[in-house]
């Protein structure tokens, strides 16, 4: 639990105190004087092995789902110990090694953590499962039991921690919506995992004592290590990518930024529209690079003052696909593509390069459409200055059920007054004339001139 | 009727041929496992299969690793879930809740040889029939590492003193299952070196440092499993693994947002050909030449990486000017304009802030070797001959011309060019294997 309790009203600190005093109250009492020193001794290496595991937990899914397995010592202390064991053993997170927990933060989890492995030893003895270590012959007999211990843990557990986010959101204090990106499935799956590792290190330590400890971390301080790895790899395609996109926008003086920015627009419909976080992932790339293929376009194409050709303009229609022509050899990029290849069809079927209409248009396509178009309004061009973001606003409003889908321009205006917008720096005048788009094609308030032939 | 015998003459002829191009490291490797699980095919079809039920239980276990095979950094293939069961299988002492007290002393190594190849072959028919590679060396690899650790193990089980001193074991299996992985890492290394042409000290450097993290995380799982057998019994293999699973998903991501990357560098580098500025293909083939060369010299992969990064954006630069230079070639425009280039690329790259020392390539590909300023790094100078010939040989097979263009080079190598990088070069370029990767 992080930052959760956050700064602490009155109400939850008499809710955290009622908690720690009833978990001392349960505990305290307990006998401890018939345990012999080899039991002292297993206590503090479980314990060491909650601190070590919940010290750093593995992102595994995303930030939301991390995986800190330090409720398997606690479990396993239910198997090895007992209830007064298993509650020391969740007590010990008062003293858990991340700086950032507070006072209030670590006596909550202390006895939160206690209760839980407390009610889960009750649970466990209660049923008649074996305590202390397990012989081969104890072992159908412990599956039952130990099974309802470890929903005892997990409902206590989360049901304590329930009550601290109801207090905490009842101060009144406005708080960003929090969305739970982690599903219920995906909680139970974590919460089997803890299970299923707490019994391995009841079993494993019949055997080999607490070596049981050190052969249980290895893979998963592997883990660890590989996907810290991840992180950084995936900072670093990031910053790649970005600069990349920055040096095909080196062209053109007027359109710096712009990908960021369509990147960020598309980014905030996608949570706004509850889109899956990998998807979201996906969109952002793909709102980078949607006018990559603009490098296909001739120079003098672009910066072509007054009406264009027809071959001009056809030109200028050919840039998604030169985009697509690019990214295409980017395996994860699946649905980025279509997003890339079509951000300029229109809801209405007057667009290009294919002409679809209304949901044949793929949602990458009709979200980066739309942040697109919002970003070009809102920046200086060479032919007039950068809109206010109202006038945009009401801009789209107007394209929305011809040029840009309904849904999406809602779904953008919303997420534009809960994040706001930043909007691109007033861009001065450019140092030399060669770097300047007379024309935008993004832009939906002026639309591209085009010779009429007959 | 004849056209139908033709074209199976000319099948077969390929499919010959393709034998042929194998090479001798990785025929021997097929022929020691192929032997291998011959002999101990053979061997368990005259004897009585010593406890079926763990048989049968690891036999599922390393076939369903075998099908969650695992891609590795630098198109490595492991399979950590195999391995670790087929490890486990043969350190095997106890297991619970079976007749006679569980003792395995009796499974010989042949046996477990036997199970290991059985399962890993029926692992594999799903990747076949999905038209996947069957990774046929890989499996190969690791079934030889494999039965050297049952080789040596099997035996030691009947030993008291082993079996009743768990730390004596553990000490025994840690040391075996390490050279199981050193043995796996000495194969891996003789085939990618045989196959890419790398030094054999380099490839195994490399393939020690990709795999260790992964080896170690099987080497505990396999002891896991053995351990846990005694209390738990097989019924319980499925759970002994999940740590090991959770190693697996993560290096998943690992494997595939690295992929992904160089995925996308290669795309991008394209921009340049796309918007005109360099003839279509070149960053591919500067980059493929320039690895080819670094391998020759003997570059370990990290900077291999680099080193094709930084050939891949090369003309990254070049976005920078108004007007794409004439055929794109870099190697006729004047050296102020060149080093303008590589500048104007540099910093493009360095804006990531991640990949300073693929800056640090770019902007030194323009220097001369030998010139007055200190001497730019070796990567810097593989880019600045791979791309002159490139420049001047481009998509051309033609050999006449690839050998001019190498002479060439050689002339300039008191000044422009360091002569190593110039002889490796031509040493790839006539092979041509470069095409290969």
């Amino acid at each position: 639990m992080r930052g959760v309790v956050g700064r602490v009203s009155r109400a939850a600190w008499l809710y955290i105190a009622a908690v720690v005093i009833v978990a001392v109250a349960l505990i305290a009492p307990m006998r401890f004087d018939a345990h012999g020193y080899l039991w002292w001794v297993e206590l503090g290496v479980l314990q060491l092995l909650f601190l070590i595991c919940d010290s750093s937990p593995t992102p595994l899914a995303s930030r939301q789902s991390a995986w800190s397995p330090s409720s398997s010592a606690t479990l396993a202390a239910v198997v090895l110990l007992g209830p007064a064991g298993a509650g020391l053993v969740g007590g010990i997170s008062v003293f858990s090694l991340r700086r950032q927990l507070g006072l209030a933060e670590r006596l909550f989890n202390g006895a939160m953590y206690a209760l839980s492995g407390y009610a889960a030893g009750r649970a466990y003895a209660a049923l008649g499962g074996p305590v202390g270590k397990l012989v081969p012959d104890d072992v159908p007999a412990v599956i039952w039991p130990f099974a309802v211990a470890a929903a005892v843990h997990v409902v206590t557990n989360h049901g304590l921690l329930w009550g601290a986010i109801q207090l905490t959101r009842a101060e009144g204090r406005r708080r960003e919506r929090v969305r739970v990106e982690s599903s219920l499935s995906l909680l139970l799956a974590s919460d089997l995992g803890y299970a299923v590792l707490g019994l391995l290190i009841a079993a494993l330590w019949t055997v080999t004592g607490a070596f049981a400890a050190v052969l249980v971390l290895v893979p998963l301080f592997v883990a660890r290590w590989a996907m810290g790895q991840f992180a950084e790899q995936r900072r670093a395609y990031s910053a790649t990518m970005e600069a990349l996109c920055q040096a095909v926008e080196t062209k053109d003086f007027y359109t710096r930024g712009h990908s960021e920015r369509v990147s960020r627009g598309s980014g905030m419909i996608a949570r706004e529209i509850g889109m899956r976080p990998d998807r979201a992932d996906a969109i952002r790339y793909a709102g980078m690079l949607h006018d990559v293929g603009k490098l296909g376009v001739p120079t003098k194409v672009l910066q072509k003052e007054g009406a264009l050709s027809e071959e001009e303009y056809a030109a200028i229609q050919l840039h998604p696909m030169r985009g697509l022509e690019i990214v295409r050899e980017i395996g994860f990029l699946d649905e980025a593509l279509t997003g890339i290849m079509h951000h300029h069809e229109r809801i209405d079927g007057k667009g290009y390069p294919m002409g679809l209409a209304a949901d044949e248009i793929p949602e990458f396509a009709r979200v980066i459409a739309v942040a697109d178009a919002f970003d070009s309004m809102t920046s200086n061009r060479s032919y007039r200055r950068a809109r206010g973001i109202d006038q945009a606003v009401r801009e789209l409003r107007r394209g929305s059920g011809s040029q840009f889908d309904p849904a999406l321009v809602d779904a953008f205006i919303v997420a534009l007054q809960r994040e706001g917008w930043r909007l691109p720096e007033p861009a001065a005048a450019p140092l030399d004339h060669q770097t300047v788009t007379v024309q935008d094609h993004d832009d939906p308030t002026a639309p591209l001139r085009v010779v009429e032939s007959l | 009727m004849t056209g139908e015998a033709t074209a199976t003459a000319q099948r077969s002829a390929e499919r010959w041929s393709s034998w042929q191009a194998m090479d001798s490291g990785r025929l021997l490797l097929l022929a020691a496992a192929g032997m291998l699980t011959v002999a101990a095919i053979a061997h368990s079809a005259t004897v009585q299969v010593v406890a079926p039920h763990p048989a049968v239980a690891f036999g599922v276990l390393i076939a369903l690793g075998e099908l969650l095979r695992l891609a590795l950094p630098g198109g490595r293939e492991a399979a950590p879930i195999a391995t670790a069961g087929a490890m486990a299988y043969a350190l095997l002492m106890y297991v619970g809740q079976l007749p006679g007290h569980g003792r395995l002393d009796n499974v010989s190594p042949l046996q477990v040889i036997a199970v290991a190849a059985i399962a890993m072959t029926i692992g594999a028919l799903p990747h076949m029939a999905a038209g996947r590679p069957v990774g046929l060396t890989g499996m190969a690899s690791r079934l030889v590492a494999v039965s050297c650790v049952a080789f040596v193990f099997r035996p030691l089980t009947g030993i008291g003193v082993i079996v009743s001193h768990w730390w004596l074991a553990a000490a025994v299996m840690t040391v075996l299952v390490i050279s199981g992985c050193l043995i796996d890492a000495v194969i891996g290394a003789l085939i990618r070196a045989d196959d890419l042409g790398a030094r054999f000290g380099v490839a195994l450097w490399d393939e020690m440092r990709v795999q260790w993290p992964l080896g170690a995380a099987v080497g505990a799982s396999a002891m896991i499993i053995v351990f846990a057998a005694e209390t738990m019994g097989i019924a319980g293999l499925a759970v002994f693994v999940v740590p090991l699973l959770v190693t697996q998903l993560a290096f998943r991501r690992y494997a595939g947002i690295r992929s992904t990357y160089l995925q996308t560098v290669r795309a991008l580098a394209r921009v340049t050909e796309v918007g005109g500025y360099v003839e279509g293909g070149h960053s591919r083939r500067v980059s493929v030449l320039a690895v080819a060369v670094g391998r020759e010299l003997g570059m370990s992969e990290p900077d291999l990486l680099d080193l094709e990064y930084a050939a891949l954006m090369h003309d990254i630069g070049q976005l920078s000017l108004r007007d794409p230079i004439p055929g794109g070639a870099t190697v006729l425009v004047s050296r102020p304009d060149q080093q303008r280039i590589a500048e104007l690329g540099a910093d493009v790259i360095a804006k990531a802030g991640v990949l300073d020392r693929v800056a640090e390539l770019v902007r030194c590909q323009s220097l001369p070797a030998r010139g007055d300023s200190p001497q730019p790094p070796v990567g810097s100078r593989i880019i600045r001959a791979a791309n002159a010939f490139d420049d001047l040989v481009g998509a051309s097979a033609d050999r006449d011309r690839s050998v001019a263009a190498l002479e060439r080079l050689r002339l300039d190598t008191a000044y422009e060019y360091d002569a190593g990088v110039v002889e490796a070069l031509s040493e790839v370029a006539g092979r041509r294997r470069f095409s290969r990767l």
